[in-house]
C-alpha cells in the first residue's frame, strides 16, 4: 500500500544537517584512517615517530578518537536523523537546534585533533578528551537526544519503527555513560583526575569502554542496518519478533560485560565471572541482529551480484557476525589469557570497526548521498563496486595479520622452558611481529585508498547540483 | 574476602544477576508465538512507503543457542565465584589458582636448580649445562637493563668487562644480586660554583688520559681533593664498599663527554639495581651468580685448575 501523497503544503523534510553529517563523514573518515594507517607505519618503521607532537602515543588515541566519534559519530547522526525524519513521517523536532548539533559536534572533534597530539588527556581510553570538551560533549549530546526524541514524540504514526528503538537506546545509553565515566574534578583549566580511583575507576572505565562499543559502534549502526538493509534490499525485514527479543537481550545484556577487559587483574573474581558469562550470553542477542539483516534479502538474494551498495550491507552483517563470535570467545577467561595483550585484540576491534561499522556506513551514506542532492544514483556504480573490493580485501588483509600476529605473540609471551624460564624475551616477540604489521600497515592503506575513491564519486555526484529535500510523505493507509 | 563492604551489596549482586537472567528467559518465552503453518504476513505496520516486517518466528537454532549460553551461565556461576559472597561449589580463586601453578611448577623445576646449590660457584659456571640456564635467567631477569649481551647500557653496569662497582668476585656478585645496589653520588651545584665545577670536571676527565684545559686541571685538582676523594678516593680509584666508581680506567657508567661529566657533578647520580633474593630464592640466585662471574672470568682455566686439583 503506497502513498505519494505529501503531509503539509510544501512541507519538506530537513535534510540540511543529513548533507552536512553525511558529507563529514567521509572527511572524517579519510582523516581518522589516515592517521591509523600512519601509527600502524610507525610500528613497522619506528623512525617515522617525529617528535612528541607525531608520536605513536599521542596519535593513537587522535585515531581512535577521530574514526569513532568523528567518522562513526557523523555516520550515526547522518543516518539517524534521517531515518528518524522519514519513518515517523515529519520534519525534525527543533532544526536550529540540529544544527548546533552539527556545528558543536564539529568543533569537539576538531579540539580533539588538537589537543590530543598536545598531550591533553584524562588517560582513559575512547575517553581521553579533558573536562572543557567534555562538557561540550554534553551539551552538543543533550541537543542530539531533543531533536531526536522531540521528532519521535511528533510522529505521524502510532508505532516507532524498529530502527529509532536502536538509535533511541544509543543516544541515551551513550549520554549515560560520558556522564559517569567522564565524572572528574579539574585541577586546571585542561587537567582533571577521575572522581574513581583504583580497581573502581577502572571497572568503570570498561563499563564505559565496553558500552561505548555496545551502543555507540552496535546499537546505533543496527538502526542504521534496519533502515538501509530493508530500503536498498526492497524487501521487508525478516522478522519482526526477532528485533523485539534481541533489541531487548542486547541492550540489557550489554551493560554487564565490560569486567570482562579485565581479566586477571586486581578486579574481583565474581566481577569477572559476570563479565565473561553474561559476555557469552551476548552472542544470542547480537547474532539475532545479524540474522534479521541478512535474512531480509530472502527472495531478493540475486540483487547482491549487481548491487554494489547492498554488498557494502551485508558483508558488513557477515563482518558483525563474525567478530560478535570472536567477542564471546575472548571473554572466556581461559582464551583471553592467550589473547589479552596482544594484537589479537586489535584484530577483533578492526573485524568490527571497518568490516561491520565503516562498510554499513559506507553503504549507509552512498545511499544517502543521491538522495540528498536530488540524484537518482552515485556518480559511479562501478566506482563503488571498486571501493567495495579494496575495502573487504583491506579488511581481511589486516585482521588475518593481526591474527596470525596476536595468537603468535600470546604463544611466544607464555612459551616456558624445561627449567621455568621463558623462552622468548619480549623484544623477540616484537621483532616477529613486524611482518605482519607490514601486512596490517598494507590492509589498512588499502581500506583508506577506498575511502579516496569515495571522496572522488561523492564529489563527483554533487558537484553542480543543487541541495534537495524530499517533501514529507503522509503514512500509508494501512498504518491506521 | 572483603569485597562487599556490606551485606546489601551482596544481597544487591545476588538479586540483579538471577533477576537478569530471568529476565532473559523471559523476553524468549514471550516471544516464542505459534509457529505458522501456511505462508507467513507482513506484521501490519508501514513506514516511510516501503519499510514492513514479515511475522516470521524466532529461528528455532537461534533460540536454542541463546538457552545454551543461558544455562551455561547458571552451571558457571554455581561451580565459579559470581554471586555475591558465594564463592561458587568448586571453591576456585584467581590467587589459589596461581599458587597452585606456582607450586606446582616450582615443585618441578628446583631440583634443576638445586643439584648446582652445593657446588662452588665458579665450578658452576664452568658446567656447560649450568651456563644455558644461567643464560636464560639472566634473559628473563636481568636482560631488561643489562641488555641481551649484557654490555649494559647508560647508567646500566657493562658486565662483561672485568671492571666491578661493588666488586667482581662470586660473593660479592651475590650480595648484589640478593639484595641490591643503591648508588647516591650527591650533586655539587650547590656546593661548588660553575667554574669550581667546570675545574674538577677537566681534571676528572685527566684521570683517564681525556683532552682536558692544563691550568683548569691543576685548579680542580684541590677540588676533588676536598670534594670527591672522601667517595673515589684521594688518585680517583673508586671504593667498591660504597660503589663508587673507579675514574681512571677508561670505563664510564653514564658516558666521558664534558657536558655528561659536568651534569653527573652538577646533579649528581643515583643508580638503583632491584633486590632479587626473594624473588628468585637461593639456588637461582646461586646459579645466576655463576653466569654473571663467568661472563667476565675464564670459565676452562677455573674447570682445568679445579680437575687437577681433585686428581691431586
Amino acid at each position: 500500500m503506497k502513498t505519494a501523497a505529501t503531509g503539509g503544503v510544501g512541507e519538506t523534510y530537513d535534510y540540511r544537517v543529513v548533507r552536512q553529517f553525511s558529507l563529514m563523514t567521509v572527511v572524517w573518515g579519510i582523516v581518522g584512517m589516515l592517521v591509523g594507517v600512519i601509527i600502524a607505519a610507525q610500528l613497522v618503521w619506528p623512525e617515522l615517530n617525529f617528535g612528541e607532537w607525531f608520536h605513536f602515543g599521542r596519535l593513537r588515541p587522535l585515531h581512535t578518537n577521530a574514526v569513532i566519534f568523528a567518522f562513526g559519530g557523523c555516520a550515526l547522526m547522518a543516518t539517524s536523523f534521517f531515518v528518524v525524519q522519514r519513518t515517523c513521517h515529519t520534519r525534525l523536532f527543533a532544526p536550529w537546534l540540529a544544527g548546533f548539533v552539527f556545528w558543536g559536534w564539529q568543533t569537539v572533534i576538531v579540539l580533539a585533533a588538537i589537543t590530543l597530539p598536545l598531550g591533553y588527556t584524562q588517560g582513559k581510553e575512547y575517553a581521553e578528551l579533558e573536562w572543557p570538551i567534555d562538557i561540550l560533549i554534553t551539551l552538543v549530546w543533550v541537543s542530539y537526544a531533543i531533536v531526536f526524541f522531540g521528532t519521535i514524540v511528533k510522529r505521524k504514526t502510532p508505532h516507532i519503527y524498529v530502527a529509532n528503538w536502536f538509535y533511541g537506546a544509543f543516544i541515551l545509553a551513550v549520554a549515560m555513560l560520558h556522564l559517569v565515566n567522564s565524572a572528574a574534578i579539574p585541577a586546571d583549566f585542561m587537567k582533571s583526575y577521575s572522581a574513581y580511583a583504583g580497581v573502581q575507576d577502572a571497572m568503570i572505565q570498561w563499563w564505559y569502554g565496553h558500552n561505548a562499543v555496545g551502543f555507540f559502534l552496535t546499537a546505533g549502526f543496527l538502526g542504521m542496518m534496519y533502515y538501509f538493509v530493508p530500503k536498498q534490499a526492497e524487501r521487508p525485514v525478516y522478522s519482526y519478533r526477532l528485533s523485539v527479543v534481541h533489541f531487548w537481550a542486547l541492550i540489557f545484556t550489554y551493560m554487564w560485560a565490560g569486567p570482562h577487559h579485565l581479566h586477571y587483574t586486581a578486579l574481583p573474581d565474581w566481577t569477572q565471572s559476570l563479565g565473561m558469562v553474561f559476555s557469552l550470553i551476548l552472542l544470542a542477542p547480537s547474532w539475532g541482529g545479524m540474522i534479521n539483516g541478512i535474512m531480509t534479502l530472502s527472495g531478493a538474494w540475486h540483487k547482491l551480484r549487481t548491487d554494489p551498495i547492498l554488498k557494502f550491507l551485508i558483508t558488513s552483517l557477515s563482518f558483525y557476525g563474525m567478530s560478535t563470535f570472536e567477542g564471546p570467545m575472548m571473554s572466556i577467561k581461559t582464551v583471553n589469557a592467550l589473547s589479552h595483550y596482544t594484537d589479537w585484540t586489535i584484530g577483533h576491534v578492526h573485524s568490527g570497526a571497518l568490516g561491520w561499522v565503516a562498510m554499513i556506513s559506507i553503504g549507509s551514506i552512498y545511499y544517502l548521498i543521491p538522495r540528498l542532492f536530488g540524484q537518482e544514483k552515485m556518480y559511479s556504480v562501478p566506482a563503488i563496486s571498486i571501493h567495495f573490493w579494496m575495502s573487504t580485501l583491506g579488511v581481511v588483509l589486516y585482521i588475518a595479520a593481526m591474527w596470525i600476529a596476536g595468537v603468535m605473540q600470546g604463544l611466544m609471551w607464555r612459551a616456558i622452558n624445561d627449567d621455568g624460564t621463558l623462552t622468548y624475551t619480549f623484544v623477540e616477540s616484537v621483532k616477529a611481529t613486524y611482518p605482519f604489521w607490514f601486512i596490517r600497515f598494507l590492509g589498512g592503506a588499502l581500506f583508506l585508498a577506498g575511502m579516496f575513491v569515495m571522496a572522488w564519486n561523492v564529489w563527483k555526484t554533487i558537484a553542480g547540483q543543487k541541495a534537495y529535500n524530499a517533501p514529507v510523505i503522509a503514512p500509508a493507509a494501512a498504518h491506521a | 574476602m572483603s569485597d562487599f563492604i556490606s551485606d546489601f551489596w551482596n544481597v544487591y549482586v545476588v538479586v540483579l544477576v538471577i533477576a537478569s537472567l530471568v529476565f532473559c528467559a523471559f523476553i524468549i518465552l514471550s516471544n516464542r508465538g505459534a509457529r505458522p503453518t501456511g505462508t507467513v504476513e507482513l506484521h501490519g505496520h508501514q513506514w516511510d512507503e516501503t519499510l514492513a516486517e514479515w511475522n516470521n518466528p524466532l529461528p528455532r537454532w537461534w533460540v536454542w543457542l541463546f538457552w545454551i549460553t543461558i544455562v551455561f551461565a547458571i552451571v558457571y556461576l554455581i561451580a565459579y565465584p559470581g554471586l555475591g559472597r558465594f564463592g561458587g561449589k568448586l571453591e576456585w580463586t584467581s590467587v589459589n589458582a596461581y599458587q597452585r601453578e606456582v607450586s606446582v611448577a616450582d615443585a618441578k623445576v628446583a631440583p634443576l636448580f638445586e643439584r648446582y646449590s652445593k657446588m662452588d660457584a665458579m665450578q658452576v659456571a664452568a658446567d656447560p649445562e649450568a651456563r644455558a640456564m644461567g643464560e636464560r635467567l639472566y634473559l628473563n631477569n636481568c636482560a631488561q637493563c643489562h641488555g641481551t649481551d649484557a654490555r649494559g647500557s647508560r647508567g646500566f653496569p657493562n658486565l662483561v668487562d672485568s671492571d666491578w662497582l661493588y666488586g667482581g668476585d662470586p660473593e660479592a656478585i651475590k650480595a648484589t644480586l640478593v639484595n641490591g645496589r643503591n648508588a647516591m653520588m650527591p650533586a655539587f651545584s650547590a656546593v661548588l660554583d660553575s667554574e669550581a665545577q667546570r675545574d674538577v670536571v677537566h681534571y676528572v676527565r685527566s684521570l683517564s688520559g681525556l683532552t682536558a684545559d692544563n691550568l683548569r686541571v691543576q685548579r680542580g685538582k684541590p677540588v676533588f681533593a676536598t670534594n670527591c676523594a672522601a667517595c673515589h678516593g684521594a688518585e680517583g680509584r673508586g671504593n667498591q664498599a660504597m660503589g663508587a666508581p673507579n675514574l681512571t680506567d677508561g670505563i664510564w657508567l653514564y658516558g666521558s663527554t664534558e657536558a655528561i661529566v659536568a651534569q653527573s657533578v652538577a646533579r649528581g647520580r643515583n643508580g638503583h639495581m632491584p633486590a632479587h633474593g626473594e624473588l628468585l630464592g637461593e639456588h637461582k640466585i646461586h646459579l645466576l651468580t655463576a653466569y654473571v662471574w663467568g661472563l667476565s672470568n675464564n670459565t676452562a682455566k677455573v674447570a682445568t685448575t679445579d680437575s687437577s686439583s681433585t686428581t691431586q
